[in-house]
């Protein structure tokens, strides 16, 4: 089987890229300050919806029922899209969604596209297919631009750049812009609203000439064949609106069935991600919109298989709001980059194993990068429930031969009752020579926890011995 | 095969035997009613956006105001905007016929529009593309948006909204100026869209 490709290279497990984090003091700070920040207006604005628990229902229904009539949704879709003049393309895998967009691309004459935040796009790593081909892409959203000046990689859904503060970002600015076209400033400061107008101005001649655009899509109704993103800054609507040629890359599991259904999932999404009671901006357009050519690329890239899982599938649910990372203790902690994949949090935990399988040392260890709170799954606005999915895929994941040995002897132990007795007795007498830590491969279980005080005496010889306590 | 119909073979494989769900709608769905004037002031207010309540023989004098304080000589004028609305303005009415380049927005001072949809509930506008509004670029390209709202055109919630709205056009949900969040989540007004909104509510 070929390996799903999800952006980044799968290399060290999970607990070795967190110790790390953990260890990075400014990562701590800049991360605790943000989720918190992000988490309490997320609360308010949910709080404020009187119906927020039935809005919960609808959006985790109707996109269950999608799912079960995706074939049929996908197909309308395509219909839809066709009808309004339109081109829709399918790709099963990254490598062919990249093939199609670059094909496109070069049809145009263009060597420069303007791309907007799109996880899609990061999954299957178009922007480095691109350049292969002679095509440069231009991240506009202004944190993806903070991670392609600063040759970095995303560490969270909505806020790819978290994990930096201003003075970081002062400097990647001062330093990186001009390499990219118009240099920052000479007088730029770190306050916020400086570096926003630095970003704005970098970008601004790059919109107004750009014949290309790439984007993904939040939503994509069958119905109508009508696309809808999400956005804040306006680079979304300069993409979605100035190039003549629109090409948008849009995983199958984004398809809604019906026009009505945005009524749910445009109260669910803005609260959830940003914490909003709306975001900005939201713009929809249908086929080729105001004369402008528009390709649609639909994206399996391992959603299928996915989807065949049925407690996994439930993650083909997920808006991309964000919400589960923000909540996260085992994100907050360690940040994005620990998850190994443009995934990362909750979401990631259970959405990596599955799209790229198991066969790394990483992916096996990500459905453990979790404390099984449920915090994740009380915020989720279509409320996957993400402890589920990570302890089925604990189960599935394959285990290493000290735990099944270990599992097998005690296996062996519990069996008959005399054994245990056995067992325990030894272990009464010999408790003075316990190692606080297990040797060699089964160390591995006391790195992260003590190992418990045998008691002198077992409870059931206790029991034999007083009568329960009366003698 | 072709990647179609393999994809979708590989959906129907993985549906086979599943069941199907039953979808409650127990939100609110739309409201029927007017929306809240009030409210939507305060919501839009809410995004750090200039708002004022006016009435209708008010609307030409307030027009002129709101665009002589902003400075705003070259102000781009949809076809259909109510002529009476800007017969009080001292301003060059600039029109997009011929369609005027990203360069030529890029030069003007502000763009005056009405709406299609306000949402009380959300404090947000949405264009349409219809008449007083233009094509979507008029709007995001310009520093300086003033939107002129009639009450007739507010309604209460994001269900209503939605059930007036025709998808068939290209639309765009706005709610403040400009903005990001990506610098430590504070929010900074004003990036690539408009970096000032101004709305004029007419009771
Ligand atoms: S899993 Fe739920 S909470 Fe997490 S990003 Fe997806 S929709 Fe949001």
């Amino acid at each position: 089987m070929s390996v799903t490709f999800l952006g980044m290279p799968a290399e060290r497990p999970f607990p070795r890229n967190a110790a790390r984090a953990v260890r990075d003091s400014q990562l701590r700070f800049n991360l605790r300050k943000a989720t918190r920040t992000i988490r309490a207006r997320r609360a308010s604005v949910v709080a404020e919806a009187p119906d927020w628990a039935e809005l919960r229902e609808a959006g985790r229904a109707i996109k269950e029922h999608t799912l079960r009539n995706l074939d049929r949704y996908l197909v309308r879709l395509e219909e839809a899209v066709t009808a309004a003049g339109g081109h829709v393309h399918w790709a099963a895998d990254g490598d062919e969604a990249n093939r199609i967009v670059a094909g496109l691309v070069k049809a145009t004459g263009e060597t420069e596209v303007v791309k907007v935040k799109s996880m899609a796009t990061q999954e299957i790593g178009l922007n480095e297919a691109l350049h292969e081909q002679g095509i440069t892409a231009y991240e506009t959203d202004l944190a993806e631009l903070i991670v392609q000046l600063g040759d970095d990689r995303p560490s969270h859904i909505l806020v790819p750049a978290i994990h930096r503060n201003r003075a970081e970002i002062r400097e990647i600015f001062a330093e990186h812009m001009a390499g990219w076209g118009r240099p920052a400033p000479g007088d730029l400061t770190d306050e916020p609203a400086a570096l926003a107008e630095a970003a704005r101005l970098h970008l601004r001649e790059r919109f107004l000439k750009t014949k290309v655009a790439i984007s993904g899509a939040n939503f994509a109704i069958a119905e109508t064949g009508t696309l809808v993103v999400l956005e804040s800054e306006g680079n979304g609507r300069m993409c979605l609106t100035l190039p003549r040629t629109l090409i948008s890359v849009v995983g199958i599991e984004k398809v809604l069935p019906a026009w009505r259904d945005l009524e749910v999932f445009l109260q669910l999404l803005p609260r959830s991600s940003t914490g909003e009671r709306m975001n900005p901006y939201t713009s929809m357009w249908t086929g080729a919109a105001e004369g402008q050519e528009f390709h649609l690329v639909l994206l399996d890239n391992g959603r299928t298989g996915v989807l065949a899982d049925e407690v996994g599938r439930q993650a083909l649910r997920c808006i991309r709001c964000s919400a589960c990372l923000n909540v996260c203790p085992v994100y907050e902690r360690t940040g994005g980059h620990a998850y190994g994949s443009v995934y990362p949090g909750p979401i990631g935990a259970i959405l990596t194993p599955q799209l790229r399988g198991m066969g790394s040392e990483l992916d096996r260890s990500l459905p453990y990068a979790s404390s099984l709170c449920g915090a994740c799954y009380e915020v989720c606005p279509v409320a996957i429930d993400i402890p589920s999915v990570l302890v089925d895929l604990r189960a599935r994941a394959p285990h290493p031969w000290p735990e099944r040995a270990g599992m097998a002897a005690a296996g062996w132990v519990f069996e008959r009752s005399g054994r245990l007795a056995r067992l325990q007795r030894a272990g009464g007498r010999l408790r003075r020579l316990m190692p606080r830590r297990l040797p060699g491969p089964l160390g591995g279980w006391t790195d992260t926890r003590d190992l418990p005080e045998v008691p002198k005496e077992s409870f059931r010889d206790w029991w034999d011995r007083t009568d329960g306590g009366r003698r | 095969m072709s990647s179609r119909d393999l994809i979708l073979g590989r959906v129907r494989r993985a549906l086979a035997g599943v069941p199907d769900v039953e979808i409650t709608r127990a939100y609110r769905g739309p409201s029927d009613k007017p929306g809240d004037i009030r409210l939507f002031e305060e919501r839009v207010r809410d995004y750090r956006a200039v708002v004022h309540l006016v009435d209708e023989p008010g609307v030409a004098e307030r027009v002129a105001r709101s665009l002589a304080e902003r400075g705003a000589r070259r102000v781009v004028v949809p076809a259909g905007f109510p002529a009476p609305w800007l017969a009080a303005a001292d301003v060059e009415a600039v029109a997009d016929d011929p369609p005027l380049s990203a360069a030529e927005l890029d030069a003007v001072d502000g763009v005056i529009t009405t709406c299609a949809v306000a949402i009380a509930e959300t404090g947000t506008i949405v264009l349409d593309a219809g008449p007083g509004q233009g094509r979507r670029a008029l709007t995001l390209v310009p520093d300086y948006h003033l939107c002129v709202v009639r009450a007739a055109e507010v309604v209460a919630n994001v269900p209503d909204a939605v059930a007036r709205l025709v998808p068939a056009r290209p639309l765009t949900w706005i709610s403040g100026p400009s903005a990001t969040s990506d610098i430590e989540l504070n929010r900074v007004e004003g990036v690539h869209g408009p970096r000032t909104l101004e709305v004029l509510i007419v009771t």
